[in-house]
């Protein structure tokens, strides 16, 4: 299949696309790294009318802000799972971004898009909230800061306007004492998850966890954050063994997730489960390890 | 819908300047085989999955399949062909025939394509790298085992000095493209 018929439109700012994309109405899209987008239109499950391409805006740099980077909408997957920064400074994020898709699909599929989209098994999603990520969004009004958590709405489905687009993610950076785990389930190494963890703790001098966050991905229609009552039996404890399991089992017990060819709603509540216990205590084993200790070993290998 | 009309794009092929008039909606996988003549770019599944229709685009591996070719005006890209300029096999192909690595050969230029950018990025990597690399170009053929041996081979003869690991592809601009960001 090929995609219909479309017009198409270079932009080199995010402030003209904002205005394409208002100009040209419902039937406009931005294109990014047209990883999601050209598939759903080659398929004809997608047929804007205008592609407002994007790319000419380039990415620029990865930047370190202290607590946070920065990381440009165009940046590419494959940068992010690469860039020196992002493996010290991040490292979820880096393990993560190397469990998308294939070598191409990561050559030019971009963070924006990532979000944009909002797939509920992508990864980037998932770790963007656990980490309380921020996504810059331009409209027509100016810029407003959103939390990822409050960008994902459901399958394929966000809170951004037709009209507004996505200028850059900002991500927290590991605290000293903080540790971290991406663990998820394929059926086939490069394929989309199954069910995928985020776990982030961080802890005391005395080894009691201070904070912690979990999301999963997989297992809803959007990308899911643990609530905090699940995880309030962490706080000010030792992190044994049996206690991240009992908090884990919970955790997934308030899941309802669907069956679909890849596996059974009550398969996923369990790797859920599995994945959660093996996440925290991995992210609790990490805690407290020095920045060159913490980067991922990389290619997404499971470690 | 009104006609969306033709553009030119220009872009070298392989180091060559080439160009033509296509569509917003022409993949650059369908402009390099029905208007430019590179049948080595095969087409599987149109949808980002195969890796047959891969391509380098300045000097990175891209699904031929999800480019529009309007997207790579001005950009450099790299066929298989570009591997063996003068027609004669590169080391890396030679190490492919010897171990069996291409039965139909459907996947082999897509298989190809993607071990030399390997190559280029990390001249000795592991198999399990190999693997993670080669992981998005499906093969109905050969089992993947002496796709990963034949690369290994020639990471390996590279490393001593008898395979030539940068000869070959005239990649202009490598990774500096709008299109491949690897500017982080
Ligand atoms: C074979 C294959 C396997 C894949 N496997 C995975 C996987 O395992 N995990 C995974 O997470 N993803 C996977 N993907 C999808 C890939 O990650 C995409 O890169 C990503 O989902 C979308 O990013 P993109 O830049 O390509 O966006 P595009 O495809 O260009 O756009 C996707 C959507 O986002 C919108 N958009 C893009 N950028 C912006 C912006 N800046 N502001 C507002 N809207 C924007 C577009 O209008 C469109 O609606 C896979 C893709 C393929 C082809
Ligand atoms: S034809 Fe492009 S990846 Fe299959
Ligand atoms: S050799 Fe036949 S598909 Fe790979």
């Amino acid at each position: 299949m090929v995609a219909a018929p479309f017009r198409y439109e270079r932009v080199s700012s995010f402030e003209e696309a904002v205005r394409a994309l208002h100009e040209r109405g419902e039937d406009a899209k931005v294109i990014a790294g047209g990883q999601s987008l050209v598939p759903m239109m080659n398929l004809r499950i997608a047929r804007p009318e205008w592609l407002i391409d994007v790319n000419p805006v380039g990415a620029g740099p990865i930047e370190d802000h202290g607590g946070y980077l920065r990381l440009p909408a165009l940046t590419r997957h494959r940068a992010i799972e690469e860039a020196e920064v992002v493996r010290r400074r991040c490292p979820i994020l880096a393990e993560a971004a190397a469990h998308v898709g294939n070598v191409r699909t990561r050559t030019r599929g971009t963070v924006g898009g990532s979000l944009a989209h909002a797939d509920p098994a992508a990864e980037l999603p998932c770790v963007a909230v656990a980490l309380g990520a921020e996504v810059t969004v331009l409209g027509r009004d100016g810029a407003r800061a959103v939390a990822a958590d409050d960008l994902l709405v459901s399958y394929l489905t966000t809170t951004l306007a037709p009209d507004e687009v996505v200028v850059e993610v900002r991500v927290p950076t590991l605290g000293p004492r903080g540790g971290w785990s991406f663990l998820e389930m394929s059926r086939r190494s490069s394929d989309w998850m199954v069910v995928g963890v985020a776990a982030l703790v961080e802890l005391d001098a005395a080894g009691a966890v201070t904070a912690a966050s979990v999301a999963v991905g997989g297992v809803a229609e959007r990308a899911w954050l643990v609530p905090a009552e699940a995880l309030a039996d962490l706080l000010g404890a030792a992190p044994e063994e049996a206690l991240l399991a009992r908090v884990a089992e919970r955790a997934a017990a308030m899941l309802r997730p669907e069956d679909d060819v890849q596996a059974s709603g009550e398969y996923r509540r369990r790797l859920a489960a599995v994945l959660g216990r093996r996440a925290l205590a991995q992210a609790v084993a990490r805690a407290g390890l020095s920045e060159a200790e913490l980067a991922p070993r990389g290619n997404g290998e499971q470690t | 819908m009104s006609d969306p009309g033709r553009q030119r794009v220009t872009f070298t092929v392989n180091g060559e300047d080439r160009d033509a008039w296509v569509f917003p909606h022409d993949s650059l996988l369908d402009v390099l085989r029905d208007a430019l003549g590179h049948h080595e770019v095969r087409y599987g599944c149109g949808e980002g999955v195969c890796g047959t229709c891969t391509v380098l685009l300045d000097g990175e591996p891209v699904s031929g399949c999800l480019l529009l070719a309007v997207q790579a005006d001005g950009c450099s890209i790299v066929t298989v062909r570009g591997l063996a300029p003068g027609g004669d096999l590169h080391p890396l192909q030679a190490c492919f025939l010897r171990n069996g690595a291409a039965q139909c050969g459907f996947c082999t230029p897509g298989m190809l394509l993607t071990a030399w950018a390997l190559l280029q990025r990390d001249p000795r990597p592991s198999r399990e790298r190999i693997r993670r690399e080669l992981v998005g170009n499906l093969c109905r053929c050969t089992g993947y085992s002496k796709i990963l041996d034949a690369v290994e081979e020639h990471a390996a003869q590279a490393a001593e000095g008898s395979g030539e690991p940068r000869r070959g592809a005239p990649v202009g601009r490598e990774g500096s493209g709008e299109g491949t960001g690897g500017d982080a």
